[in-house]
């Protein structure tokens, strides 16, 4: 058997495109690898069940939920975190994603605890939409459903979802 | 001109920190702390027989371990009774770690200190305690019937009654031409915020302080309660809230066992140390609310006006009573509602089960009281067969009848005297809103489509802003930053952004300039804390004085500089200027190095106050008599009693009778909280609110089995609404601005969650026919009900055809 | 909620994979742990070793062909969802995956680790009993294959134990002249079902029905398969009392109450899916008859 059999082991991820390396035990769930052997608390950790989505994060452009994957399993893979949402300019500042201007814009948050999840939900969703009509309330109501939020009612959730598939449209 | 902002629905200021994953919530913070894990019981009643730690003493990283036997002082006595009340005859609290003791499941037993959360629990895993199970009290009604006590000494398990009346109603009863009696129960739901409870500790040996962050609505009194209970002098300890992921009234309750036993292992250890409460501790250690059985008594003449009201409520306070009897006091009170009612009488009783604590969840006994009133008007219209609009219309205090007297005493210890409102107005905006007249053109069509609908009103008043005070420090710099702090926490509410809008608005500067400080007791050090919709009525006019004060001193600088009136200054866009004489201005960020007359010139700005910068006045001191240096200033707003917001709520339902699913396809909100700073946040408050409404309707309840285990303590089987269950909602205004305060306003934090029951409770009765007596209802309880041969049919739905009988 | 200690391996091959298992007691494998995960967490599972086969390769393949689709170990839900020549062979598959909780959940857990699972509230263990499917099971000794009547023992229990990988689900094809629905009842979107039904229709050449089977999801304590063709054999498909087949499925099953449905209102929602699910089947089927 050359398949080793560890109780702890040092990953290699790409997380918002920087390499980062972090020794862990097996059992560390990403959520807390990326929170606290990496430093990036933006994700948040609402119920460590997968049901809340306030951890949502990226596995090589996909929402999953990262306290349902251990840290160990995305050895390789490339993570994108809240804090990865938004994008340096030539100035040295940042351009914020169009989900993120359009959470501001419409108050689709209030406490922020549950917002990093769905902002890179909604990102990843609308990135990969290829329809060019508006989107559907059906389309915003399948990409925000599995994300909790006692705040807001989601109603501007909603609203700020249309808003940015508006922008991240006449974008393109 | 920029800094008229109030009102206006300006976006987010903490937002830029929050969408970016910049914020700093409990569990954000020290990094390098120690983690703290509880062992709590299992079972809901029992004796501590044994608790052996040997198990647990050799997994690595373990740190330290902690029961009962471990507290001193203060410590080691029960936790305190936050708000005693002559009648709660018999408070009981627990001990942050049971002594001897369990009275539900979820109590704290054993604290463990260990390297890593992963590795604390693993210590817990091994950790044994021997329980003997006593017989569990769980629900009201087992309670009231007292077959077995949860406290040995309180055989009855009452620990309060609480009783008030405003005049004889037995005999207005007897007098009355018609009366109803009915009974009626409301479930247990919860706060839930998404980020659960969590507190951080660090202790610096050197100067022996205290610094503690804590998931917290109430940061300056959890820093008493540690100054007390750990004996430290207050000034050794610092709280700080910092970000908080949202609190609905949970966060309020303190000290949680945690905020004491967390900062004693931190200067036992001389470490930090961290707890963060997972979602499962959340469910079972954390407070619940809402679980009522009301019985109702009304007389009523033939055109449907309420001649005497008596109610009797039992009312589940869980195993302790921490926060003593505010939801029995709001939901006796607030239960009036918009109405005038002759005689009223209210007995609730507060009874003691072995499940969670019961305090304020959003709306803190108001829904209760909402649906108690709310289902009364209904019951009148079905007996009478009037429109229920209409005989709530008979029953509305007129808006000539303001201000208008309860004659009861609110939780606050103050009168009941409604300052203002329009309740007609409300309900005609309503009506109007949901399209109240056309209900029964709907009620068709969704027939015709195999679907019962049914539509459903509440309305409701709500105390709001509650004393006794909060403060505000306003303080411009020398760089024209304006720093404003009060002692009140945020959860969520855009504190940072409308406290700046007023403080703008009221020093004439650009909001952009104005950076808010909240719930920080190194800022300010006294505060009472966020609940009872007050922040915005209590924080927001402290700071609207503290500015007026900042504004007062300015103008009187900047007259001596200008040598001009300082009644003919204005403050605009962050400078002080004569009305209508361009150029003869001064900076207020100038006015302020000016306010601190100095000797050493640190930077640029500093200089032009030293002592050989201008001329001055020989005669007379550099700082007036009576005068202090710096351009800031410290008020307070102590209002005399709350003000009322008042609001008016109505759904439409539609059911599939085949399948028992309930649909909300119609949600209407009139909402009145007098004047607005922010009609955006506002909105918020009450999109997030009816979606609570909604859950605690339809979604949620607290599934205890007999012997109170909690059976529902996950995510999973909580059925908190997601984006597909929460109605859209349709929102109209009404500002009756209140009198009481410099600002007019009232709160709106827990408005929108006040009728979601009454309403939807209404809505199911009128598509279904049935009487709804108890609610959440879920499908397969509407299934049970419409099959019961024994549930009551409405009398509406006899009159009414093409209902299924 | 930390999952309790444990070690772990990542093998490169099902060869590898099975021997961690054949060497370590209390191994348990790891595919898309989105059941797993929270039991972990929660510490209601407790396994000594993970052998997480995300890595091993050949596991992540949808083979759609005239017999049927067979899903690779590794295929995430939200591939199968959107497999356009899976869901031509077998409509259910995407039918059944699209009520499978939500996108995030789908993007990582897998078919096959859901029937592995054997929760009689996930719906695919009902598909692979409606379609009359069966598992490949790889073990040292070799590999074999598992029908659905032998795979699942109880609740969250199958036939497969000791040092065994599930590779891969086969589903048969549906017949000619078929039509296929699934429907569900959930007290929130994207939750596990108070109530779900799959349903397959054949009719004969003249659009009589000839055949009328379905599934159910959270009733029962394994899944069952239960023909209904007695209640309608031989109506034309436009006019068969669906209805009557939706007593009959009431008739048969034996669900159980939980804290959201009583045992009596999953009967109930056993027979109105079974009628709007058939209707909408036979619907579907006479599309097909020429």
């Amino acid at each position: 058997m050359t398949t080793s059999v560890d109780a702890e082991r040092t990953i290699t991820v790409t997380v918002n495109g920087v390499p980062r390396q972090a020794t862990v035990p097996v059992r560390r769930l990403l959520s807390d690898a990326l929170r606290h052997d990496l430093g990036l608390t933006g994700t948040h950790v609402g119920c460590e069940h997968g049901v809340c989505g306030a951890c949502t994060v990226l596995v090589d452009g996909a929402p999953v939920r990262s306290c349902l994957l251990l840290a160990v399993q995305v050895d390789g893979a490339s993570v994108t975190t809240v804090e990865g949402l938004a994008r340096e300019d030539q100035q040295g500042g940042q351009v914020l994603h169009p989900v993120q201007e359009a959470f501001r814009e419409c108050h689709a948050l209030q406490c922020g605890f549950c917002t990093p999840g769905f902002l890179v939900t909604i990102a990843a969703g609308l990135e990969a939409r290829d329809a060019d009509g508006p989107i559907t309330d059906e389309e915003v109501e399948e990409i925000v459903g599995g994300n909790l939020c006692r705040c807001t009612g989601y109603a501007n959730i909603k609203k700020a979802v249309h808003h940015a598939d508006a922008a991240m449209r006449d974008a393109r | 001109m920029t800094t008229k902002l109030f009102g206006e629905p300006v976006r987010r200021r903490e937002d830029a920190r929050l969408i970016t994953g910049r914020g700093r919530y409990l569990d954000d913070i020290g990094a390098g702390a120690l983690a703290a894990a509880f062992v709590r019981s299992p079972h809901a009643h029992a004796r501590i027989t044994g608790i052996d730690v040997d198990a647990a003493l050799d997994v690595e990283g373990l740190v330290a371990i902690y029961t009962y036997e471990d507290l001193t002082g203060p410590l080691a006595e029960p936790l305190p009774v936050l708000i005693p009340h002559p009648q709660l005859h018999a408070p009981r609290t627990g001990y942050p770690l049971a002594n001897g003791e369990v009275n539900h499941v979820g109590e704290p037993v054993v604290m463990v200190v260990a390297t890593d959360r992963y590795v604390a629990e693993d210590a817990c895993d091994r950790i044994v305690v021997s329980y003997e199970e006593l017989p569990a009290v769980v629900g009201v009604d087992a309670a009231r019937a007292a077959e077995h006590a949860v406290h040995e000494e309180i055989p009855g398990n009452v620990a309060a009654r609480h009783h008030q009346e405003t005049g004889d109603v037995e005999p207005a009863l007897a007098a009355s031409p018609h009366t109803l009696s009915f009974t009626q129960y409301i479930e247990r739901s919860a706060c839930m915020p998404l980020e659960g409870k969590g507190v951080h500790a660090r202790w610096d040996p050197d100067d022996s302080s205290l610094r503690v962050h804590t998931s917290t609505q109430a940061s300056t009194s959890v820093r008493a309660a540690i100054a007390a209970k750990l004996e430290l002098s207050l000034d050794a300890v610092e709280v700080v809230a910092p970000d908080v992921g949202g609190g609905f009234g949970v966060k309020i309750v303190h000290p949680w066992p945690e905020e004491l036993l967390v900062p004693m292992a931190a200067i036992a250890l001389g470490r930090e140390v961290k707890w963060a409460e997972d979602r499962r501790e959340h469910f079972i250690s954390s407070a619940h609310e809402r679980q009522q059985r009301q019985e109702i008594t009304v007389g009523y003449d033939d055109e449907g006006r309420v001649t005497a009201l008596d109610v009797h409520i039992w009312h589940d306070n869980g195993a302790y009573t921490p926060y003593g009897i505010i939801v029995p006091i709001v939901t006796a009170t607030q239960l009036v509602g918009p109405y005038d009612l002759p005689v009223y009488r209210v007995v609730v009783e507060s009874v003691y089960t072995n499940t969670v604590i019961v305090t304020p969840y959003r709306g803190a006994g108001r829904p209760q009281g909402c649906y108690a009133m709310e289902r009364t008007m209904d019951r009148i219209a079905d007996a009478l067969g009037l429109d229920r609009a209409v005989v709530r219309e008979r029953n509305l205090i007129r808006p000539d009848q303001f201000p208008y007297d309860h004659r009861l005493t609110f939780q606050d210890g103050r009168p009941v005297i409604y300052d203002s409102g329009d309740y007609p107005g409300l309900l005609t905006k309503l009506k109007d809103l949901v399209g109240w007249d056309a209900v029964e053109e709907r009620r068709r069509d969704a027939e015709r489509r195999g679907k019962l609908l049914g539509a459903g009103m509440a309305l409701y008043v709500e105390g709001t802003g509650p004393g006794p005070y909060e403060g505000g420090h306003v303080q411009v710099l020398g760089s024209g930053k304006v720093l404003v702090s009060t002692g009140l926490t945020s959860q969520g509410q855009g504190h940072e952004t409308v406290f700046a809008q007023i403080v703008a608005s009221e020093l004439g500067v650009p909001i952009e300039d104005v950076e808010v400080t909240t719930g920080d007791t190194r800022r300010f050090g006294y505060a009472v804390g966020t609940f009872a919709s007050r922040a915005a009525v209590m924080s927001g006019n402290a700071v609207a004085l503290a500015a007026r004060g900042v504004r007062a001193k300015a103008l009187r600088i900047a007259a001596d500089a200008l040598e001009v009136d300082p009644q003919d200054l204005e403050i605009d866009e962050g400078v002080v200027q004569v009305k209508g004489t361009p150029g003869a201005s001064i900076p207020l960020r100038t006015v302020a190095v000016l306010s601190n007359p100095l000797r050493y010139a640190f930077d640029e700005a500093a200089r032009q106050a030293t002592q050989f910068a201008g001329p001055a006045d020989d005669s007379r001191p550099p700082v007036a008599e009576g005068d202090a240096p710096g351009l800031e200033h410290r008020d307070y707003y102590s209002p005399v009693r709350s003000t009322f917001a008042s609001g008016a709520h109505a759904a439409v339902v539609e059911i599939d009778p085949a399948t028992w699913e309930i649909d909300v396809v119609t949600y209407a909100v009139v909402h009145d909280c007098g004047n607005v700073v922010n009609p955006m946040i506002v909105e918020g408050q009450v999109h997030g609110g009816v979606a609570q409404g909604v859950g605690g309707a339809l979604y949620e309840r607290m599934a205890y089995d007999a012997d109170g285990q909690l059976q529902n303590a996950s995510f999973m089987d909580f059925l908190m609404p997601y984006a597909s269950e929460v109605p859209d909602v349709v929102i109209d205004h009404q500002e009756t601005p209140s009198p009481l305060n410099p600002l007019g306003i009232k709160g709106a934090g827990e408005a929108g969650v006040i009728p979601g029951t009454a309403a939807i409770a209404s809505a199911l009765e009128d598509a279904t026919g049935r009487r709804i007596a108890a609610m959440p209802l879920s499908p397969t309880q509407l299934y049970d009900l419409v099959r019961d041969e024994t549930t009551e049919r409405t009398a509406q739905a006899a009159r009414r055809t093409g209902v299924p009988a | 909620m930390k999952p309790a200690p444990f070690r772990y391996a990542d093998p490169r091959s099902l060869d590898e994979a099975l021997a961690v298992l054949s060497a370590e007691e209390g191994a348990k494998v790891l595919a898309g742990g989105q059941s797993l995960l929270p039991l972990l967490s929660m510490r209601l599972a407790a396994p000594a070793v993970l052998v997480d086969i995300n890595r091993v390769p050949g596991l992540d393949a949808v083979e759609a062909t005239g017999d049927g689709v067979r899903v690779g170990a590794l295929v995430r839900h939200d591939a199968l969802l959107r497999d356009a020549a899976a869901a031509r062979v077998q409509p259910l598959l995407a039918r059944a995956t699209a009520n499978v909780a939500h996108p995030a959940i789908r993007n990582r857990g897998t078919t096959v680790g859901s029937i592995a699972h054997a929760d009689p509230s996930g719906e695919m263990t009902s598909v692979l009993a409606l379609t009359d499917g069966s598992v490949t099971v790889a073990t040292p000794e070799g590999t074999g294959t598992v029908g659905w009547r032998d795979l699942f023992v109880g609740p969250l229990e199958t036939s497969v134990t000791g040092p065994a990988v599930v590779t891969s689900a086969f589903f048969p094809a549906l017949p000619e002249r078929s039509g296929t629905a699934f429907a569900e009842v959930a007290r929130r979107k994207g939750d596990y079902a108070v109530c779900g039904a799959g349903v397959v229709v054949t009719l004969d050449a003249d659009r009589r029905v000839s055949a009328a089977r379905a599934a159910y999801v959270s009733v029962g304590l394994v899944p069952e398969v239960h023909d209904l063709t007695d209640a309608v054999a031989g109506a034309p498909a436009e006019e068969a009392d669906w209805a009557a087949a939706g007593a009959l499925a009431r008739s048969l099953v034996e669900p159980d109450g939980d804290i959201h449905a009583s045992a009596d209102y999953r009967r109930l929602l056993v027979g109105v899916l079974t009628e709007r699910t058939l209707a909408s089947a036979a619907a579907e089927a006479l599309g097909k008859v020429a």
